[in-house]
This record gives structure tokens, sequence and C-alpha cells, in this order.
């Protein structure tokens, strides 16, 4: 290890100012709190980086964190103590809310892939194939008018959804990852026809 | 000196028995209820007769007197002008907001200079629902004091999870003027879920339904192993109890005015035609049917009222209720099926009407084995004892509502989505859309809806100094923090020239930092005191946490120091343990500063030898650390 690169993996606590590892979130001389530092959101919540993950898990370590940095722990410290509490909690909030939900833990692991999807974009679909799925499918549930109707195609979406989720799976475990880009572009379009199917039974079942 | 080290992170609040008690407060619209919390035993603090409940009413006298609860409400009909109730109404409202609820508020409200909160006249007096809520938050924090025989300084209050930025930061501030360092704002449900939680170790999905004087609250919480997670929450700020009130006493009203012939009523009678309505509705919640007598312009008149009527009275606002459970479950993505339990909070979930229905639709009875009315505060204790002594429970809570910003054609643009965990940072960028644009204009918003004007308008400002450039090229970022309180913090910065020019701003509808000073300044004259001492306080925290950092440190790496440099930090150390025990801040301030100086060198000797040992390999902290308390 380099001079430099050992100064990289310590630094000084902001607390008793003595020398304390890079990813700690306490100093393990003073017990002091450390700020978030910049890691990805799987590792900032002891995640192995894959698309497949076990949701008791990710929400047993997302409580096992919270439970040592949340600013309820911290609310009688002092003021730093407590401003580097909040910003632990807030960047465990973030990977929380990016891994619990597949169309963004999908593209954000493509990001750390180099291989950015953009899911904010709202423009055209450049693949026809998809492109007439989609219409052909968002024309179904626009026609559709008994809940009985509805129900069948909000299920059927419903599948298609998990079904997509399956395959991402598949192409990032074969590190395809041309093919789960695809796949995650495939599954934001899926999700948003879920949900308005979901939209529209629930208002028709309303009567 | 003997320093107790703690596990990191696990440490209790240090010298915990040098500060004042710290309660919990449910601060109501129609009652407040003061409770404390030790060893995880919540108690109500009662008065002579055993009632929790204060009422949130307060009566103003001529000579500048105030008196808060039932002597207050006593007033209520001979002196309707100087008395004050139903303020929680008007937290963080401006003008405008108060204009929908005209006609039915029992108090003349008067615009602020600035457009701000609205200002009430009583007794000759103009007053703020800020200063009328510190008022009833004195009393409570009084008979705390009384009850327990010691300084009562901080509190855990809540609020409803609907309530917007502010009235949540109105409510800070009230806690501020009355002396109370608010420890955290909990939402109403979250509190009653963790009252109940703790008693009964349920896991699962929960639904709160918090139905109360003046507002309604819907949350969705997961359960398990002490961790409270909310899932959804939603509500009405201005659906309660006293709609149900108001509809009985027009029904009075109207079959007065069908026998005796109409008649203009006054502001002190419409008062009156509410006390009875709502004894009529509390008397109901017991037996079938009853007489009631009203009084307007002298002549009497004897009105029957009957369970059916009162029922369908008040199935409007019981439906409203039902319509937001069903909405704030689907938009969780939540089968109603699916919820293990519901629990009710607030003293209008006694009518019976309410009762049946929230069963018929969660399809199970609901839990009402902790008096409604001191749920909320019972959980707040709670959590006090939580927040000061450490506990296990973790309460993981949402924002209630959607936070945007406006952009072209008066559409909102939604930076934090509702039922985001909290605390929460977001950014989202925008450019400029005019060439050589300066400023930009940014307004906040809150609310669920597409358009500006259909939105809460939150704040308003210019960030200003953009350096000029084409039109599209700036680039401004605009960062939402929502604090683990609820309350947002609006940042703004221009990114491509790297000039960053920040502006940070609290919401309107609130009270000016000025205001605030002025306010506190008027009020008590011990809130000086009461200002200074928490000063001293804040200094005496920061100077312990130096001490145990320097002890530690000591403890790790003593050998790196000669004698004579062990002495003097040793002897910088005893500076500040002296300054810790009196009461000036600038000394205590001067001696942690000193305390710095001595321990430089060492510092810097550590520094050293820790980058040779991570040269060398040797990890300078234990896994554990690193990996925090994971699995």
């Amino acid at each position: 290890m380099s001079v430099a690169a050992a100064s990289l993996a310590v630094h000084p606590c902001w607390s008793c100012k003595g020398p304390v590892a890079t990813r700690a979130l306490f100093c393990s001389v003073c017990g002091a709190v450390q700020g978030p530092g910049a890691t990805d959101h799987f590792s900032r919540l002891g995640m192995v980086p894959t698309f497949e993950i076990d949701r008791d898990v990710l929400d047993r370590q997302y409580f096992g964190f919270q439970r040592r940095l949340h600013p309820d722990r911290f609310a009688a410290k002092s003021p730093k103590e407590r401003m580097l509490s909040q910003s632990q909690a807030t960047a465990l909030n973030e990977a929380y809310e990016t891994l619990k939900d597949p169309l963004k833990r999908a593209a954000y692991l493509l990001k750390m892939l180099d291989h950015a999807v953009d899911l904010g974009a709202c423009g055209t679909i450049s693949d026809p194939e998809l492109l007439m799925e989609q219409m052909e499918k968002r024309e179904e549930i626009a026609e559709a008018e008994t809940v009985a109707e509805i129900a069948t195609l909000s299920a059927a979406a419903d599948a298609e959804v998990l079904a997509c989720q399956c395959h991402i799976s598949a192409a990032f475990n074969a590190e395809d990852v041309d093919e789960a880009a695809r796949l995650t572009l495939r599954l934001k379009y899926l999700t948003k026809l879920a949900d308005d199917a979901r939209a529209k039974k629930i208002r028709l079942s309303r009567g | 000196m003997l320093l107790q080290l703690h596990e990191p992170g696990q440490s209790p609040a240090p010298h915990e028995s040098d500060r004042g008690l710290a309660v919990g407060i449910d601060l109501g619209t129609t009652n407040s209820v003061v409770a404390v919390a030790r060893d995880g035993t919540a108690e109500v603090l009662r008065d002579a007769d055993g009632g929790g409940l204060i009422p949130s009413v307060v009566h103003y006298s001529d000579d500048g007197s105030v008196i808060v609860g039932t002597a207050a409400r006593e007033r209520l009909l001979d002196e309707p002008d100087r008395v004050v109730s139903s303020i929680k109404r008007l937290m963080g409202r401006g003008l405008e907001d108060v204009k929908s609820l005209a006609g039915t508020l029992p108090y003349t409200v008067e615009p602020s200079p600035e457009g701000g909160m609205v200002r009430l006249r009583v007794a000759g007096r103009v007053l703020t629902p800020v200063e009328i809520s510190a008022d009833i938050l004195r009393a409570l924090k009084a008979r705390a004091e009384e009850a327990q025989g010691k300084t009562v300084d901080r509190a855990v209050v809540t609020v409803p999870a609907y309530f917007d930025d502010a009235a949540r930061t109105a409510t800070k501030d009230a806690a501020r003027l009355a002396g109370l360092e608010v420890l955290r704002l909990v939402n109403e449900p979250t509190a009653a879920a963790l009252a109940y939680g703790l008693d009964n170790a349920s896991e699962g999905l929960y639904a709160v339904y918090d139905l109360g004087g003046g507002t309604f609250d819907l949350s969705i919480l997961r359960m398990e192993k002490g961790v409270f997670q909310v899932k959804a929450t939603g509500g009405d700020a201005a659906l309660g109890g006293d709609d149900i009130d108001h509809a009985i006493a027009e029904h009075f009203l109207a079959e007065r005015a069908a026998k005796v012939g109409p008649h203009t009523i006054t502001a002190g009678e419409a008062k009156q035609a509410l006390m009875v309505a709502r004894l009529a509705k509390e008397c109901l919640s017991r037996s079938q049917g009853g007489d009631w007598v009203m009084e307007v312009d002298g002549k009497p008149s004897r009105h029957f009222l009957d369970r059916a009527t009162l029922d369908s009275l008040s199935t409007p606002f019981v439906e409203r209720t039902i319509a937001i459970c069903r909405a704030v479950a689907e938009d969780a993505g939540i089968a109603v099926a699916d919820i293990h339990g519901v629990v009710l909070v607030g003293g209008s979930t006694r009518m019976p009407l309410v009762r049946a229905r929230v069963a018929e639709f969660f399809g199970k009875p609901p839990l009402a084995d902790i008096n409604p009315d001191e749920v909320v505060a019972v959980g707040a204790a709670l959590q006090a004892e939580a927040l000061t002594s450490g506990s296990d429970t973790l309460l993981l809570d949402v924002t209630p509502l959607s936070l945007g910003i406006e952009i072209m054609g008066g559409i909102v643009e939604k930076v934090i989505p509702r039922n985001t965990p909290i605390p929460v940072a977001m950014a989202q960028e925008f450019t400029t859309y005019q060439d050589g644009q300066t400023a930009m204009s940014i307004h906040v918003l809150q609310g669920e809806r597409e358009m500006v004007d259909q939105n809460r308008s939150l704040a308003r400002f210019i960030l200003r100094g953009i350096p000029p450039m084409t039109a599209g090229a700036g680039r401004i970022r605009v960062t939402f923090t929502v604090d683990a309180d609820g309350l947002l913090t609006v940042a703004a910065s221009e990114q491509t020239t790297g000039v960053e020019q920040s502006v940070a701003v609290k919401p309107s509808y609130g009270l000016t930092e000025d205001e605030m000073a002025h306010m506190l300044r008027d009020s008590l004259e011990h809130a000086r005191d009461d200002m200074a001492s928490r000063l001293v306080a804040e200094a005496v925290v920061e100077a312990r946490r130096s001490m145990l950092a320097v002890a530690s440190a000591l403890k790790a790496d003593g050998d790196l120091l000669s004698d004579d440099e062990r002495k003097a930090i040793d002897a910088a150390m005893e500076l500040v343990e002296r300054s810790t025990h009196g009461t000036d801040r600038d000394a205590v301030n001067a001696a942690v500063e000193g305390l710095e100086q001595a321990t430089k060198g060492f510092a810097e000797k550590r520094m050293d030898r820790g980058i040779r040992q991570a040269l060398a390999g040797v990890s300078v902290d234990r896994l554990d650390d690193a990996l925090g308390g994971g699995a």
C-alpha cells in the first residue's frame, strides 16, 4: 500500500482527532459517530451488489443500521453528532428506497456498471416491438369496462412485471449488461402499465 | 478522573441527572395531555380530580393574566371575546387558509402585517396562534413540574401526521416560547402505535385511526421487533369532532328557527350552541336519546336528539374518514384484509357510529384498551424517555405530503413524493429559460395536486447571482432536506460556473427569527434565563464530549506522549472539567478551545501512527464498527 492509499484508508476523527477508517460508522477509539462518506447503496447496507435480493434480509440490514444511526439515538447529543446522524440516516434511507424497488435497483446496478439507463425520461420508445406491445395493452385497459375484465388485465400485467424481473436477474447473472439494460427499460413501461391497470381496477370496483 | 466508556453509539446521554425532566405532550385541538415515562411505563399527569385532560382553552384578562384549561373553558360563555379555543386549527395558517374556515371559528381573526400567520384579537391584545399555544404548553409544563417536583425543560410534542411544514414549525416555535426544548416532533398516530406496541409486542401491519376534535389522520405501520415503520399516512387537517358539533348546533338552531322564528345569533350564543351540541354528542355515546336546552336572545328552547338523528348528522363526516382510509391503503398497495389490527385514537372515536364503521371497513373490532384521549401522550412520553435514556425501539416515519417546486405553466414538479422515509434529502436540477437570466424565482409547494394553486404554498425565494448565460445553459440545483421532525429546508445553487450561491429558506406562514426573538423577550421574565441556561447546557454537552474523546484517545495512544506532554493535556482537561461546573458559557468554550490546542501535537502523532499501521496492513477499526449493527 502506498502512503497516499494509506492516508485515504484512514482520516482524522472529527472528535478525538485520531485515525479512523474511512468506511467506519463510529470511531473505534472515542465512539463518536462519523459522516456517511461516499459508498454505493449496496455496501452502505452491507449487501452484495446483485439484482436478486432477499427483501427480508434487506429490511433487516436497513433496520439494523438505522437502529444505531437514526437521529433518535442522538437526540440528547451535541449538535455536530445530531447533524452527522441525520446525514447517515438520510444516506441509509436513500439506499433502502433505491434497493427495495426492483426497477430502481436494476437501474442503479446498471449505473454501477457504467451502463446508465435514463428512467426519468418520459420520451418515446425506440424499440418498435415494445412500442407496439405497449400500445395494444394500453388499448385493452382503456376498453375494459367491467371489474372482471380489468382484474384479468391487471393480473396479467403484474405477472409480466414479475417475469421481466426474472429475465433481468438472468441477464445480470449471465453478465449480459446490454440485455439487462434493454429489459430494465422494458420493466419501466411494464410497471407503469401495471400501475395504471391497478388504478383502473380500483376505480371500477368502487363503482 | 473517572470516565465511563460505552459501546459506540449506544452510550446514554451524558450526565442525564443534570438535566430537567423530559415529558410527552399531546397538544390537541380540544384537549391537551402531558405524561412522563420511567423504565418503559408512562404515567399521565392528572389534576386533583384525576382528570388527565387539560382543555386547550385560554382566557386572557385585561391585566395580562392568563388562565388555561377548565377554568378558562368555564368563562367561554360569559366572556367570549377573552377566551380562545381550537387554536390548533390556525397553527401555521395564513389569512387565505382561514377563509375556508370562516364562520366556524369562534373568534375574530386579523391578518398579519406581512401576510404571514394570522393574528387573533383577544381582550384588547393581538396574539399569534404560536403565542396562544405557548400559553397552553406553559400550563402543561407547570402541571408536570408540580406533579414531579422537578424542572421540566424538554418534551416530545405530537402533531397530526398530516400537519404541513408551516404548522410543524409553528408548534416547535410555541414550545420554544414556553421554555421547552423539543426533543422530537412525533406524529400522533405513530405515538399511539408506540403506546400499543410496547405493551402488546404486536407484529405485522396495523392501522391507526385518529379522529380528534379538529383533525383526522390514518396511518398504516408495520411493527416488527421494536421497529415501527410507517408505510403510509394520510388524513385531513380540517376534519374532526368539531364538524359534528357544528352539524348538531345547526340542526338545533334550524329547529329553533322553525319554532321560535329566525334570529341573528351573537358570537357568544354561537359558542353556547356549540357547547350544548358537544354535550349532546358526548351523552349519546352512552345513551340512546335526550333533551337539551339552548338559550338565544334570552329565550330558551328545548331540543330532542336521538342516536339515529345524530348518526345521520355525523354520517357525511365519518364517511369522509372511511374514504381516506381506503385511499391510504390503496396508495400503499396494502390490502385492507392484510391489516392485523386497528387502533383507535382521539375522543371522537368514542362515538358508536365511528366504532361500527371502522369495524365494518377493516373487518375486525378495533383496539381501544388504552384511553383514546390519552394514548398519544402515553406514546410521546415513552418516546421522550427513549430519546433521553436510550432504547431499542426505533420509529421510522415518512413525509405525509409531497413536496415540490413550481415550473413553467403553473405546474408542480415533485421533488420528494409523499410517504418517503425521513430524514431525506433529494435534489432536482432546473435550467434558466431566458438569455442572460441572472435570477431565478423558486416557489416551494406541498400537496398532491398537479397545479400550483391547488397546493399549499410554503415559501418563495429568489436565487440571485446566476452568471449571465444563454437560455438553458444554467444548471440550478434545488435541494430539499426534511429532518426527523418532518421539517423542510430548501437550498438552491448554480452548478455550471462553480459560482455556488446557496439560499436556504424556512417556509413562510411561520414567524421570522425577529418575531420569535421579540416574543421570547416579551414572554415570562425567566424566559431569557431559560435560553441562557440552555446555551450553557449545550456548551457543557460539547465540553464533556471533548473530554470523553481525549480520555479515549489517551487510553488508546497515551504511550505516544512524554510525561510533560501528558501533564499539559491533563491540566487542560482539568480546566474543562472545572469550567463545566460553572454557568459561564464563554469560559466553557475557552477551556474546550484550550484543550484542543493542548492536544494538537498528540493528534498529529496519532495520525502518523494510524497511517503507518494502514501501510503495514493493520486495520485501525474493528470490523463490526465498520459494518455497524447489521445482521
